[in-house]
This record gives C-alpha cells, structure tokens and sequence, in this order.
C-alpha cells in the first residue's frame, strides 16, 4: 500500500561551521515541495544529528556542510547510521563540495550529492525517488 | 549574486529595471528628477568631509591616503600563516586582516574532540599566545595594522594581540587591531556564536571599553552589514541592521559611563559590495549620511570623527560562481570599482578560487593587485566622490536613504535589535530574502553569467588550496608540548582571577592579558566564561 504521509526530512548542520543560509533555502524549497523539514540548528555533533532523526522519524538526513569537512563527518554519520539499524533513512550532503569528491561521498553511502546551485527541483525529485516507499 | 529584476519586450529592449531594495530605476534623469526629491546639496551632501559626510569622510578622500588593504589571510599552523601575511605585505598590502580557524572562532582548543577535521582548515588554529609569537613574528606591528577576524572570543584575541605586541617591544598604545568583535551579526549570519545574547554584548562591551581606554589606536569593533546581507539580506537591510546593531553596542557602552564622543570615533564598518553597482554605490553614500545623523541627532555627539562611518568594504564571496571561476577575477574586479567609487577607508576581495575553498597565494595575489590597479592605474584616486551630482546618482541615494530609514523605524518598532534577534524576526527576514533570491536565481529571472546565461562550454580547471591535516598534527602536538611546560601555577591563578571578574561583571580585558602571558589556553579562557555565562540557543524560526 502506498504511504500517503509526507515525506520527513531533517536538514542538519554538522559541527562548528555556522553558514546556515544554504539549509535554510533548503528547508524553505522542500517545504514548498510538499515536504515536512526540521531544521537541526547550528553546531550539531554527528550524534546528536542521528538522534534528532530518530525521534523526529525522518526518511532523509540531509548535511549542510561548508567548512571542506564534509567526507570526515559524512563518514561518522554513516557509521552512526548503519549502527542504529535506520536502514530505511536516506542521507544526502549539500553544501561546498567540490566534483571530485562525489565519488567518495557516494562510496562512503551516502545516496545524493548537491553541490551549492543544484536547482531545486533536482534535489526534490532526486529525494522523492529515492526514498524507499 | 544581486543583481536586478529585467522586464524585457519580445526585441530584448528593457521595459524595466527593479533593484533589490525595491526601486525601479527609470531610462533617463533629468533636472526634474532631483526637484521631484528636493535635493538640497548642503543638507543632503555637504562637501567631502563635512556633516552629513554623504560625499565621504576625508575633505580629499584618496588624494590624501590610498585605501589600506586587506585581504583574509590565515591558514594551518602559524607558521604557515606567518608566511603568507609576510608574502602579502613584501608585494605592498598594507595591512593584515587573520582568518582563523573555526575551532578557535568557537573557543575550542586543537585537541578538543569537537575540534576534529577543523583544524587549521579555514584560517590558523590559536590556541595559546605561543601561536601568536609565530604568526606575528617580524612583523612591525607598530606600522601594520591587524584585523582579528573573529567575534565570540574577540575578547581573547585583542588580549593576546596586546600580549603579543608587548612581548615583541610594542607598546599598547603603538599597536592597531581591529578585532571585529560583533556577536549579534554572527547569531544573525555567520553563526560563530557561543554565549547568550546578554553576556555575549557585555563581552563585546568589555572589548570596546577596554580598547577605548588603553589601546588607544585599536577600532575595537567592526559592525558587519557584510555578513548579514551574504546571508540573503537585501542592501537597504544590511544598512538598517547594521546602523541597529552598532546601536545595541553604544547602548552597552553608555551604561559604563562613556561619553558618546569619547568612544563611538573608533568603531569602523565591514560593508558588502556585492549586487546592482549604482545600487552598491547609493547604499554606501547614504549609509554614510545616516550614521552620521544617527549619532549626532540620537546620540548628541559633537565631535565631527565621532559620525565618520569608517568601513572596509569588501567585495562579497556570494557573488562568486564555481561555474567559469576565472569570470570571479572580473567580478571581483567590477566589486573593487565600486568599493572605490564609494570611498572605502579599507578593502579586500574574495579572490577567485573561494567559491571552492581559501585562496591560494596566486589568487590571494591577483586579488591584491585588482586592488593596486585601481589606485595606481585606473584614475580612482583622482577626485572625492566621483558620481555626486549625478541626476540618477542623487535620486538614487536619497530612495535609499528613504528605504533605509523605515527599516530602521521598523526596528526601533520591534524594541531594537537586541530584541528583533533575540526572537529571531531578522533571522526569518534574512532567511526569506535568500530563498526568494535563490529562487530568482533558478528561474532565470536575475541573470547571473555562467549559471543562467552562457553556461557551460569549457569547464577551466583551477588549482586550489589544499588542506592537509599534518598541519593539524602538529599543532597538537605543539599544544600538549606548551601544556606540558608552561608554569601550570600560573594559568590557575590567572583563570581564577578571570572567572571572578566575569562574575562580578568587572571588565574582564585584563584578566585575559594575564591568562595570555601566562599561556593558558583558547579553550580554557573560553569554558570560564561557557561555565559562567552559558550557551546561546537559537530560536526556531521554521
């Protein structure tokens, strides 16, 4: 049977980077899009992101990450992820993240990467795919 | 990005132009035009040098000094860092300006767990005044003056700056810093922030305070409409808050007893080029005109310095693209131009490869000499304030002051800045602008090259910084070294002495010299004060 609930995405901000504007235009374009967003606030540790989701029940984590971090930290969440068993969570990263550092992304699990200026509608459909229905 | 709103016909001719402060610019100005806003030029300009300083603040602007530049320098270990601020200043940038690295814009030291993957990575990791006697090293800091990028523990920075400065042979009073020490534009844009709003502004009064009082040459804060408006706000917004916030610190520094004459002269501005360039050049020209009236009508100064708005203004990495980065050498260089036009005291460029990351030093270069052009090259020393008179420039000028005065009524409304953050309106206001921006930007209707218009082709490479975590290494190690030898006697003392002054509400300025010449550390200084003062939290505004 097909879910009729909204889609929950929790947009996060990992670690000590405080440039918010880029989640935010997030949370505002996949609220537009039918989505329901949490927005995690700043300074967030990887545990803390991991647990905001399970509490809030969300089938997406999606890091906002700036300072150049973001294949260490993707990594710990991953790890914390598969860890708490939230198979059925999907995790993308926006942010300032070079080309060329997709594929490790990818590699490490994580299912989407959008760099700063993916056109929202990319990151929209591209999420409602791919979470498992 | 920031640019205007084209409505164009079927044959590409332009029906009409809307800036982002909301005001359609018409095809042609006339004489009329100025009658239509009772332009008056003794009560709207005056000349250069004279109230209201519309015109800039200097009787002969660059004639008499060519702008100090600045660029964002600091990466890795001080080592590392000292090297570059010594190639910078050998090709004739005339002042420093330190990018630190996040760990230490939070208070945290290198080997703080949290401060994993982060050290060194977007400016120089500080943990104790050692670090300092690196960075600084042969460096005339009675000459070069120093901007100390940072905010919640501005109050650190300046203390081991002026330890520094002492243990080199400088005297306080010789030395120049500009720590830019304004927490409220980090809780509304940048997001260093760590103690609650109260005690995070008594902090950036304690700075201010102190530096009036003994470092006599110091501009103890730099208020940042940069950051605020990078974070989406439009430029009648980042003017309004600015002039808000800069307020919010007057008002804390009244309560000490200061006369508004004896202290406000030394506060500077960190302003944005970043949009529409005439839109650029009016926000500059009336921000200039409002502060000083600010001052004068609401604050009774009677010292002409007093309502000089002195700024760097820098041209803003949000308008630099990934795609076709060389185009960000010619973007830059447009910035500079209005930076010039506007009469900035100081001025930096992002350089061309920080939509990626930090600037190499080739980039950090070209940067540098964009700026030398135009002062050597181009003509922009030439003559004071270059546009006045125009029919546009004028009528454009006064719609932003206009635009700018009802936000800032619009605030006092709302109780002040203080209170407009504390209960996240301006945050919410920020966020919506860079969401209705962004959204321009998407469907094509504000153009930006290389993303809507002539994208694609060729893909050029660049060369980018780096990051290397041997940096990071290292400097742990040096931490637990200094850890290991200092006199640990001392440091208790000294953070004793500190906690009682930040409880008992003394200026804390002193005891952070003393914690600093005694070695103790960023993060300790900083969990005195987190014990004390607690964390900021943010409030929801989604």
């Amino acid at each position: 049977m097909m879910s009729t609930r909204k889609i929950r995405v929790l947009i996060a901000k990992p670690g000590l980077d405080g440039h918010d504007r880029g989640a935010k235009v997030m949370a505002h374009a996949l609220r537009d899009a039918g989505m329901e967003v949490i927005y995690s606030g700043l300074h967030q540790t990887v545990p803390s992101i991991v647990k905001m989701a399970i509490e809030e029940d969300v089938d997406v984590i999606g890091l906002s990450i700036m300072s150049g971090a973001h294949i260490p930290i993707s990594k710990k969440v991953m790890d914390l992820v598969k860890n708490e068993g939230l198979d059925r969570v999907i995790v993308v990263v926006g942010g300032v993240i070079p080309a060329k550092d997709i594929p490790a992304l990818k590699q490490i699990g994580v299912t989407g990467v959008f760099p700063g200026g993916t056109p929202f509608e990319e990151s929209v459909n591209f999420i409602k795919e791919n979470v498992p229905q | 990005m920031g640019v205007a709103k084209y409505t164009k016909d079927e044959k590409d001719r332009i029906q009409d132009v809307l800036l982002q402060s909301g005001i359609h610019v018409k095809p042609l100005y006339t004489p009329a035009d100025l009658k239509e806003i009772g332009f008056d030029y003794a009560t709207d300009l005056g000349d250069s040098g004279q109230y209201p300083f519309t015109r800039g603040i200097h009787k002969l602007g660059y004639r008499s000094r060519e702008w100090t530049t600045r660029q964002y320098t600091g990466f890795g270990t001080p080592e590392e860092t000292n090297q570059r601020f010594k190639l910078m200043i050998s090709q004739g940038q005339t002042g420093l300006n330190v990018a630190f690295d996040l760990p230490t814009q939070m208070g945290y030291d290198s080997d703080d767990p949290l401060a994993e993957g982060e050290v060194g990575r977007v400016g120089m990791a500080v943990d104790s005044l050692r670090d300092f006697e690196i960075a600084f090293k042969d460096i005339a800091l009675d000459r070069i003056g120093t901007g100390l990028t940072i905010n919640a523990v501005a109050s650190i920075m300046l203390a081991m700056y002026q330890a520094v400065a002492e243990r080199y042979g400088f005297s306080r009073e010789e030395i120049s810093a500009t720590p830019q020490n304004d927490i409220l534009k980090e809780i509304v844009g940048r997001g260093a922030w760590i103690f609650p709003v109260e005690p995070a502004v008594r902090l950036i009064g304690d700075v201010i305070e102190y530096a009036i009082k003994q470092i006599p040459r110091a501009n103890p804060v730099s208020v940042c409409g940069y950051h605020i408006r990078e974070a989406g706000a439009t430029p009648v917004q980042e003017i309004a808050y600015a002039i808000g916030i800069a307020n919010a610190y007057i008002d804390e520094v009244l309560k000490r007893g200061l006369h508004i004459d004896d202290f406000v002269a030394r506060f500077s501005f960190n302003l944005d080029v970043f949009g529409n360039l005439w839109e650029q050049v009016a926000k500059f020209r009336a921000a200039r005109k409002l502060w000083a009236k600010n001052i004068k009508e609401k604050y009774g100064a009677k010292n002409d310095k007093s309502m000089f708005l002195r700024g760097i203004f820098g041209g803003g990495g949000g308008g630099l693209t990934k795609e076709q980065p060389e185009n960000n050498i010619v973007r830059s260089a447009y910035y500079a131009l209005v930076a010039a036009l506007s009469g900035a005291q100081t001025t930096a460029l992002c350089s061309y490869d920080e939509a990626y990351t930090i600037p190499t030093p080739h980039a950090a270069l070209i940067s540098l000499r964009t700026l030398q052009l135009l002062m050597d090259e181009v003509g922009l020393r030439d003559t004071v304030d270059p546009l006045a008179g125009s029919y546009f420039m004028e009528t454009l000028t006064k719609q932003m002051e206009e635009r700018i005065v009802e936000e800032m009524a619009n605030i006092d409304k709302l109780g002040g800045m203080v209170k407009a953050i504390s209960s996240g309106y301006i945050q919410k206001e920020v966020a919506r602008q860079a969401y209705e921006f962004e959204k321009g930007v998407q469907s094509g209707e504000l153009i930006k090259i290389g993303i809507n218009k002539y994208s694609g082709g060729e893909e050029g490479e660049v060369e980018l910084h780096e990051y290397s975590d041997k940096s990071a290494i290292g400097q742990i190690q040096g931490l637990k070294e200094l850890r290991r030898t200092r006199n640990s006697k001392e440091v208790t003392r000294s953070l004793k002495a500190l906690e009682r002054a930040a409880k008992d509400k003394v200026n804390v300025m002193p005891s952070l010299v003393d914690c600093c010449k005694a070695y103790a550390t960023v993060g300790e200084m900083t969990n005195v004060f987190r014990d004390i003062f607690g964390e900021f939290v943010e409030p929801s505004i989604f």
